[in-house]
């Protein structure tokens, strides 16, 4: 089953590949991955989506508790939580393409960014079922580039994730 | 008081109650050598000849003493020969503190001459490491490493040091303590879950303790003597545990595993309740983990929450350290008006005792080639039981596990994790530095000491006159043995052709050689080679070749489908 395990790290050099490097020794695979510093400068948010059995994430969270620069691991999928992604996606837009892409944009409420002669560059927002959703309708012959930042979740209600 | 990084380092060790550090100069770490020169201290450096012998030394001064153990290696070459070391001492959870300089800061990333990235190089072998980059941070660092080495689920801790931080100065105050807020250690088990492995253990009809080498490293082997005697059920050690519990004792059942004994595995095998106590699961105990313990209801003690269902599920897990479960355990038993099933119980025995009785470790004794066990025998004999026995890794160190019955913690020094052939003579120094009175034999065989050789050297410069046994039978035996059950006796690459005569290599060492073939002369020789308290004594001693390590679960058996001759 896909989780979402997030994480507040030291904000020091080599944290990440400390977190990086325990999955791919013990042969864990890390499908999305987003790190970007919080509110408190001593620490970084990380979050990752990985795949595994219930006892397999249960040893993954077990092991990034283990490492020295993780301050504090929740696994997101326990409880109720909000995800999203940011998807920025190039597609060529020429002729009637232009206002179908326009459309279909609208519909997924995504917007367009950025506008050249021959292209679109849209950005949406949402969970990964959205956004692949979104990508799913698209002309696959019209895109030129895809940018998925990787799924970003937060507990619902007064739960949070701190020191 | 104002002083430079390496003088930090120096007066921070001594601080710390340090008294012997292992290590091998080189430029990156000049300043600290020189620290080590002009400061008054009574701090004992140790020259090795290899920077991986110096983390075994260091290793076993640990293992031996339950002090953590210090190495100071240079950058780059330095730093990667002390990697084997490390990595040994983190599969055995042993608290190692391995200093090494590193390139001066601005120089960092560029390639520099002797320049490796450590941390990097090391991160998955230690349980953490530091790159120290301003001289302000290094003794809390310092003080961060031991706190980490040395409590909870013990390991090695590296730290780099740059240069120009052992040259930069700052003022030096000795940390007393240090909090590092995203580490925090386990202090007791949780009572609840301590309750209910005694409730299982009262309801148990054929219970076994397994207990591992975290009884060892939390020197919890009067707590779990106490335990096992008031219990009354039969307890078998994994090789890293051999001694927290006396062989001699009457409950003792032997090792398990690969090449445990018959009972022990058997009793593993048909158990309803399975203790265990500061061991892993590992896959040289349990065989094939489809087929493991199929019956049993399986208590976990623990420190590290991590190692609690790895390989198996487990029913009752607890998470503390070791003696302070037990301590916790035996008070709650104390009060506990059940006892345990004295009719089930006085079954099991008398089944264990039919398995006990096939002797699984007899072998065929000769007069005309020395057989291996019977040198170990010898060796117990000869130093009544009571000396510290360290091993290389092979079939050696099966026979020395097997036919030395240790009755106290500490005394079985081996790699039982990584399984590094070359331990054994750096490990035999490390334990004589540590304890300059004791015996101290190390048990090896032709292919093992060759891989670390050159520390008869060491061993003759600061006097440590340990007694190398070595098993000589031309062979990698357990490469051998591999190769004749499992590869068609196809014995590629396993003989040991062109060996040296290690007789006059001892003596060009300056230390004393014997050859012994003939195994009516074997028991004098032996007892000549311990009378040289004061001279380190190799001998090399010619064993039969064709025998094998017996019995023996093949990988991927059950603990019920062993060989047993």
């Amino acid at each position: 089953m896909r989780h979402i395990i997030s994480m507040l790290m030291e904000n020091e050099s080599g944290a990440l590949s400390r977190v990086a490097g325990l999955f791919s020794a013990r042969g864990y695979n890390i499908q999305e991955l987003t790190v970007a510093p919080t509110e408190d400068q001593t620490v970084s948010r990380l979050t990752l989506v990985t795949e595994g059995n219930e006892q397999q994430i249960e040893q993954i969270v077990k092991h990034l508790n283990r490492l020295i620069d993780v301050v504090k691991v929740v696994d997101l999928t326990n409880g109720e939580h909000i995800e999203r992604e940011l998807l920025l996606i190039k597609l060529m837009a020429t002729g009637t393409h232009r206002d179908e892409l326009k459309r279909l944009a609208d519909i997924f409420r995504a917007q367009i960014v950025d506008v050249s002669a021959t292209t679109y560059t849209i950005q949406l927002v949402g969970n990964k079922s959205k956004t692949d959703a979104f990508i799913n309708a698209l002309d696959a012959s019209l895109i030129l580039e895809t940018v998925r930042s990787g799924a970003l979740g937060i507990m619902r209600g007064e739960k949070r994730l701190q020191i | 008081m104002e002083l430079t990084g390496a003088q930090i380092v120096v007066k921070f060790l001594e601080d710390e109650g340090v008294d012997h550090l292992w290590g091998y100069p080189g430029g990156a770490v000049l300043p600290i050598y020189d620290a080590l020169d002009t400061t008054a201290t009574k701090l004992q450096h140790i020259l090795v000849r290899h920077e991986q012998a110096a983390t075994h030394a260091a290793d076993a001064f640990s293992r031996a003493t339950g002090k953590p153990g210090l190495v100071l290696v240079t950058s780059g070459p330095g730093a990667t020969n002390a990697i084997t070391g490390l990595a040994t001492a983190y599969m055995d959870s042993i608290p190692l503190i391995v200093i090494t300089g590193q390139v001066p800061t601005n120089m960092i990333g560029l390639d520099a001459f002797q320049e490796v990235d450590t941390v990097g190089i090391s991160r998955p072998i230690v349980k953490h490491n530091f790159l120290v980059r301003d001289v302000a941070e290094l003794a809390e660092t310092l003080k961060k490493a031991f706190y980490i080495a040395t409590t909870g689920r013990p390991g090695p801790v590296l730290i780099d040091i740059p240069k120009d931080v052992q040259t930069a100065k700052t003022d030096y105050v000795y940390p007393e303590t240090v909090n590092v807020r995203s580490y925090n250690v386990v202090t007791k088990g949780h009572s609840g879950q301590i309750r209910k492995a005694i409730d299982l253990m009262m309801t148990a009809e054929r219970p076994v303790f397994y207990t591992g080498g975290g009884v060892v490293l939390g020197d919890a082997s009067a707590q779990l003597t106490e335990l096992v005697h008031t219990m009354g059920y039969p307890i078998t050690q994994t090789l890293m545990g051999l001694g927290a519990f006396p062989a001699s004792d009457a409950q003792s059942i032997g090792m398990l595993g690969m090449h445990g004994t018959y009972e022990a595995n058997l009793a593993m095998h048909h158990c309803d309740v399975l203790i265990a106590i500061g061991a892993r699961f590992d896959d040289r105990v349990t065989g094939n983990i489809e087929k493991f313990c199929p019956t049993a209801k399986i208590i976990h003690v623990d420190i590290d929450p991590a190692s609690i269902s790895k390989n198996v599920k487990v029913d009752v897990p607890i998470v503390g350290p070791v003696t302070q479960v037990l301590v916790d355990m035996l008070d709650m038993l104390r009060t506990d008006k059940r006892k345990p099933n004295a009719e089930s119980l006085a079954a099991w025995w008398k089944q264990i005792n039919e398995w006990r009785s096939i002797n699984c470790m007899a072998y065929q004794p000769s007069t005309k080639v020395i057989k291996p066990q019977s040198v170990i025998e010898l060796l117990h004999k000869i130093t009544e039981g009571d000396a510290y026995i360290t091993s290389d890794v092979g079939q050696h160190q099966m026979w020395a596990a097997q036919y030395y019955p240790f009755d106290k913690p500490r005394r079985w020094i081996n790699s039982g994790g990584l399984g590094t052939m070359g331990v054994g003579l750096p490990y035999a120094m490390g334990v004589k530095m540590a304890f300059p009175d004791a015996t101290v034999a190390c048990v090896t065989g032709e292919g093992s000491i060759q891989m670390n050789i050159q520390e008869l050297s060491t061993c003759l410069q600061y006097g440590l006159p340990v007694k190398i046994i070595c098993l000589n039978n031309r062979f990698l035996g357990m490469v051998r043995q591999w190769q004749e059950f499992f590869y068609d006796r196809r014995y590629s690459m396993s003989y040991m052709d062109s060996l040296p005569d290690f007789v006059k290599l001892a003596e060009a060492y300056g230390h004393v050689g014997m050859k012994v073939s003939d195994p009516a002369e074997l028991e004098s020789k032996m007892r000549e080679a311990f009378a040289m308290t004061d001279r380190l004594v190799f001998m090399d001693i010619q064993t039969d070749h064709t025998e094998n390590v017996y019995p023996m679960i093949p990988a991927g058996a059950g603990q019920n489908e062993m060989i047993l001759v």
